[in-house]
C-alpha cells in the first residue's frame, strides 16, 4: 500500500505529515499502485480516478 | 515624526485617501504588541469605506495542470515534478459547482484556467460554460485564464463575464523570483485590458513567499496604482515538488499585519482572502475579517481543500456580517 499523498510506501518511514496535510489536500497517489490520479477539486468536493483501480468521491 | 496610525486615521479612515508605499511599510513594521490596533484601524476604514457587507466567492478549475509557465509557487505547472495531473472538467460538472457555489449564498462564480493564455480549444469551453451556467444559475461569473488578447477581452466581455482575474502575484522587485516565463509588464497590459473594456477587475497575489517587507509594501502600492476593484489576498501554502514547496509558511501575526496595511493601502476594494488562509491563520481568519478583509473565497480552492463553506458561513453570521446580495452589473 501507498500513501495517497506523497505516493510513498506506507511501510516505509512515518506518514504523519502526508496524513496532517490530507485534511487541506485531495489524494494524488493510488494507494494500490501507487500511479498519479487524476484529481479534480470542485467548491465542495473532489474526485480522482486511477486508470487501474477506479474512481474516488469525497 | 508623527505615529503612523494617527497619520492614517485622518489620512485613511477620516479622507479616504489611501496610504503610499512609504507610509504601508511603517505599518509592515509596526511592532507585534500594536498589531491589533493596526487591525482594529483598518476594520473601521472597511466598515466606513466599504460597508458591513461580505462578499462571497466560490471557484473552479476547468483545466487543470499542464500549465507550461513557471510560477514558483503552482503545483499546475508542468514545469516541475508535481503530483497534480492534467484534467479538465466538462460542462455538466461546470454547472453543478457553479449552482453548489450559489447555494451557499455566493454571488461570484470564477472559473479558472492552468494557462499561459487561453487558445480556442478553452475559450469554446468558457463560451459554451458561461452560457450553460446563465442559463441555470443565478451568479456572476468571473474567469481567470491568464494572458489575454485584445479580441479575447472583447469576447470575454461580450459573453457577460463581469470580473476578470489575473495576479500580479508579488511586487516589480521581486517577480524575477517567482515567475521567469513573462514579465511583470505581460499581467500589467492583461489587467489593462481588462479594465478598458468594461469588466471588473481583480488583482491581487501571494504573500509570503521570500519577499522582504520592503517588497510587500511596494506590492500593495503596485496593486493601488492599477485600481483593482477586488484583491485577493493568497499566502504561500508550500506545494511539493514545486520550487518553493520547501519554505515555511509565513505567520499569522505578519499575515494579519499585511492584511490590515493592505486595506489601509487601499480603503474602498473588495479585500478578500483566498488560498493559503487555513494554512496560515487558522481560526484567526476571523481576526482578519475583523481587520480589514470584506470578502471570502468559501469552499474549495483549484487543487487543494479550503475550510467547509458552513463554517465560513458561520463565522460571519457571528460576527453579524451579511453576505453581499447578488446584483448583475453587467
Amino acid at each position: 500500500m501507498f500513501c495517497d499523498r506523497c505516493g510513498g510506501d506506507l511501510a516505509i518511514g512515518t506518514h504523519e505529515g502526508c496524513e496532517a496535510a490530507r485534511h487541506l489536500e485531495p489524494p494524488r497517489y493510488c494507494v494500490h499502485c501507487r500511479r498519479r490520479m487524476v484529481v479534480q477539486v470542485t467548491p465542495t468536493g473532489w474526485t480522482a480516478r486511477c486508470v487501474e483501480h477506479g474512481e474516488l468521491v469525497s | 515624526m508623527s505615529d503612523i496610525l494617527d497619520v492614517a486615521r485622518t489620512q485613511v479612515l477620516d479622507q479616504g485617501i489611501g496610504l503610499s508605499e512609504e507610509q504601508a511599510l511603517e505599518c509592515l513594521r509596526l511592532p507585534d504588541e500594536r498589531v491589533d490596533e493596526l487591525l482594529d484601524l483598518a476594520h473601521d476604514v472597511r466598515m466606513k469605506w466599504c460597508g458591513d457587507e461580505v462578499e462571497v466567492e466560490g471557484i473552479v478549475s476547468l483545466k487543470t495542470g499542464g500549465c507550461p509557465e513557471d510560477c514558483h509557487f503552482c503545483s499546475q505547472s508542468g514545469v516541475f515534478d508535481s503530483p497534480v495531473r492534467s484534467a479538465w472538467l466538462d460542462i455538466p460538472s461546470l454547472v453543478k459547482a457553479a449552482q453548489e457555489t450559489a447555494q451557499t449564498g455566493a454571488t461570484e462564480f470564477c472559473i479558472v484556467a492552468a494557462v499561459r493564455g487561453p487558445d480556442e480549444r478553452l475559450m469554446a469551453q468558457v463560451r459554451d460554460g458561461v452560457a450553460a451556467i446563465n442559463a441555470v444559475v443565478d451568479i456572476n461569473i468571473a474567469c481567470s485564464l491568464g494572458m489575454l488578447t485584445q479580441a479575447q477581452v472583447d469576447e470575454l466581455a461580450e459573453l457577460g463575464v463581469h470580473r476578470y482575474n489575473h495576479n500580479l502575484e508579488t511586487a516589480r522587485s521581486y517577480f524575477g523570483n517567482v515567475v521567469t516565463t513573462h514579465s511583470f509588464d505581460e499581467r500589467i497590459d492583461t489587467c489593462q485590458m481588462v479594465r478598458k473594456a468594461g469588466m471588473e477587475l481583480c488583482c491581487g497575489g501571494i504573500l509570503g513567499m521570500g519577499e522582504t517587507v520592503e517588497q510587500r509594501a511596494e506590492f500593495a502600492a503596485q496593486l493601488a496604482a492599477l485600481d483593482p476593484d477586488e484583491v485577493p489576498l493568497n499566502f504561500l501554502n508550500p506545494r511539493p515538488g514545486t520550487p518553493f514547496g520547501e519554505q515555511e509558511p509565513m505567520t499569522a501575526v505578519d499575515a494579519l499585519r499585511a492584511v490590515a496595511t493592505f486595506r489601509l493601502v487601499m480603503p474602498r476594494t473588495v479585500l478578500r482572502f483566498a488560498g493559503g488562509r487555513e494554512v496560515t491563520l487558522g481560526d484567526l481568519a476571523e481576526r482578519g475579517v475583523r481587520g480589514g478583509i470584506n470578502a471570502v473565497i468559501v469552499g474549495n480552492y483549484l487543487t487543494t481543500l479550503g475550510r467547509p463553506a458552513d463554517e465560513d458561513l458561520a463565522m460571519l453570521a457571528d460576527l453579524k456580517m451579511p453576505i453581499k446580495a447578488l446584483a448583475k452589473n453587467l
